[in-house]
């Protein structure tokens, strides 16, 4: 009784996806739809397989570019809150920097990017810029939301800066900073992206979202179909670990890992 | 009547805290204290009452260090010498003021590991602050596990676990329901009873303030001022049969009548 609207909750998004993919391969079908026009999703699927070679390369460029993005917003923007926290007068000379790189287009950066950069390094760069601004934005909300009574304690038993940080601020912060975690892991993959469609270089250092291009440019539209599908399933996967992680972390104290009923 | 009586009674002991003229007037210009003369003697229980806004709680973060008067000194005798992990003053907030992602323990934990006490000597200390506030059995759980009374108890843990000599509390008991506050109360009593600590304990309750306290003093609005003292001097041992007695009604109502010019200026009080 009590698992009921847990299963109901994995169970209809399923039948959803299922439902979709059937009148997706019965119109194809019935119309008689050509798959250079429309392929149907056993055709992607055949693609997908045939083609698994090309494709899981692309998604290892892909992957390793999130990857990279991922972790240098990670670390920049922590590590940008933490001096921003630090010191007031940094925060009010380079906050605004940070929200012009974060209003501003990537997709407009990025070919500016190509022509300066090496084509592997402004991947990542674009990834970065994409993804570093909400775990910056989270990471100071989060250090500025400490409990003031647990900031007077620490000052009472004369805490140094460091251990304030470590002991009161970074814990304090931590469901914050997860929560911006989740948000870049997505953008990263977003930034790596449109860096990939803005370079448009072909070869074996090409992600997925070259292959989406090229292929387009060869009416290869199963192959189109195929990779955003691996595409897709990589940010369900990206979303799906970091969520885990921040459960695992915070299942103990936080409010927002905890169930109703507790 | 009691007022003015006290300082000359207890001449004998020396002083904890001392309070010569202080003000304290905010960045905002609200002049929330003073100026306030206050002594307190070693192992005496102190209550501050009054209204909200008079000063009670800006006066215990005075003594605490936790901001700076305006004007006028603040004195604190450090009676013990500050060994490691031994901090002379434990301060109560009116929330429990835990660390969510701590457990108990490490909660209580927390004054010791700043100062750096070695870790065998802090989980002895962090075992009987603890038994004090029975709750030894609860130290592995997480305050969210908690009620309360219990939460309260473990920052009163935290409080003593420098065995401090000056132990000050703000209003720690008023977000509970009546029993538990009487538990905590008579638990409080019997624990300053048996350590002889200096308490500064602040409410808004004269209940709870006569129920406590050696000496209760009256303040009155802004900006706080000392209105009226009262030497509340019930035999002791008290316990619940002095709650209910004409002599704890008598003193409530004299505090009460002190208090009532202070509340009489605050439009539907």
């Amino acid at each position: 009784m009590k698992s009921s609207p847990h299963v109901v909750r994995l169970l209809l998004p399923v039948v959803v996806f299922a439902a979709v993919i059937l009148v997706w391969e019965a119109i194809v079908r019935i119309n008689n739809i050509q798959p250079y026009v429309l392929p149907g999703p056993v055709a992607v699927f055949q693609t997908l397989i045939y083609d698994w070679a090309v494709l899981s390369q692309s998604l290892g460029v892909t992957l390793l570019t999130t990857l990279e993005g991922f972790v240098a917003a990670a670390i920049g923007g922590i590590a940008l809150a933490l001096l921003f926290n630090q010191s007031k007068w940094l925060e009010y000379s380079l906050f605004p920097y940070a929200v012009i790189l974060q209003v501003t287009p990537v997709i407009a950066i990025a070919p500016l990017l190509l022509i300066y950069l090496q084509q592997q390094t402004a991947v990542v760069v674009c990834a970065w810029i994409v993804a570093f601004f909400p775990v910056l934005s989270n990471t100071t909300l989060g250090l500025n939301s400490v409990d003031r009574n647990l900031a007077g304690l620490f000052q009472l038993y004369g805490a140094t800066r460091l251990q304030t940080l470590c002991f009161l601020k970074l814990p304090a912060a931590l469901p914050f900073i997860l929560g911006g975690l989740r948000i870049a892991g997505g953008l990263s993959l977003i930034g790596a992206v449109v860096a990939e469609i803005a370079a448009g270089t072909a070869g074996a250092g090409s992600g997925l979202a070259f292959r989406i291009a090229e292929s387009g440019y060869r009416l290869n539209i199963p192959r189109m179909f195929a990779a955003l599908f691996l595409l897709s399933v990589t940010g369900i996967v990206i979303y799906g670990v970091l969520a885990l992680i921040s459960h695992l972390v915070l299942r103990r104290w936080h409010e927002s890992a905890l169930g109703k009923e507790s | 009547m009691a007022e003015q009586a006290s300082s000359e009674l207890d001449a004998g002991s020396p002083l904890a805290v001392s309070l010569r003229g202080v003000t304290k007037v905010y960045d905002s210009g609200v002049a929330a204290l003073g100026p306030v003369d206050l002594d307190v003697r070693r192992g005496e229980f102190v209550s501050l009452v009054g209204p909200s806004g008079c000063g009670k709680s800006t006066a215990l973060r005075l003594i605490a260090g936790l901001a700076a008067p305006t004007a006028g000194t603040v004195s604190v005798s450090r009676l013990a010498a500050e060994t490691r992990g031994h901090h002379p003053i434990g301060f109560v907030f009116q929330e429990p003021t835990l660390m969510p992602w701590a457990s108990v323990r490490e909660n209580v934990r927390l004054p010791l590991k700043l100062a750096h006490a070695p870790t065998s000597e802090a989980d002895a200390r962090i075992d009987e602050a603890l038994a004090q506030v029975g709750l030894a059995e609860f130290a592995r759980a997480y305050p969210r596990e908690l009620s309360g009374g219990m939460k309260m108890r473990v920052s009163l843990a935290r409080a003593l676990v420098t065995d401090p000599d000056i132990l000050l509390m703000d209003e720690p008991f008023a977000a509970l329901d009546e029993i538990t506050r009487f538990r905590l109360n008579n638990d409080l009593l019997a624990l300053w009873r048996k350590l002889h600590k200096t308490v500064i304990f602040v409410t808004h309750s004269v209940f709870e303030s006569v129920y406590l306290s050696q000496r209760v003093i009256v303040m009155t609005a802004r900006p706080g001022r000392i209105g009226a003292e009262f030497r509340i001097s019930a035999a002791e041992p008290r316990g619940e049969e002095f709650r209910t007695s004409a002599e704890y009604a008598g003193f409530c109502r004299q505090v009460s009548n002190a208090l009532a010019p202070a509340y009489a200026g605050q439009a539907g009080a």
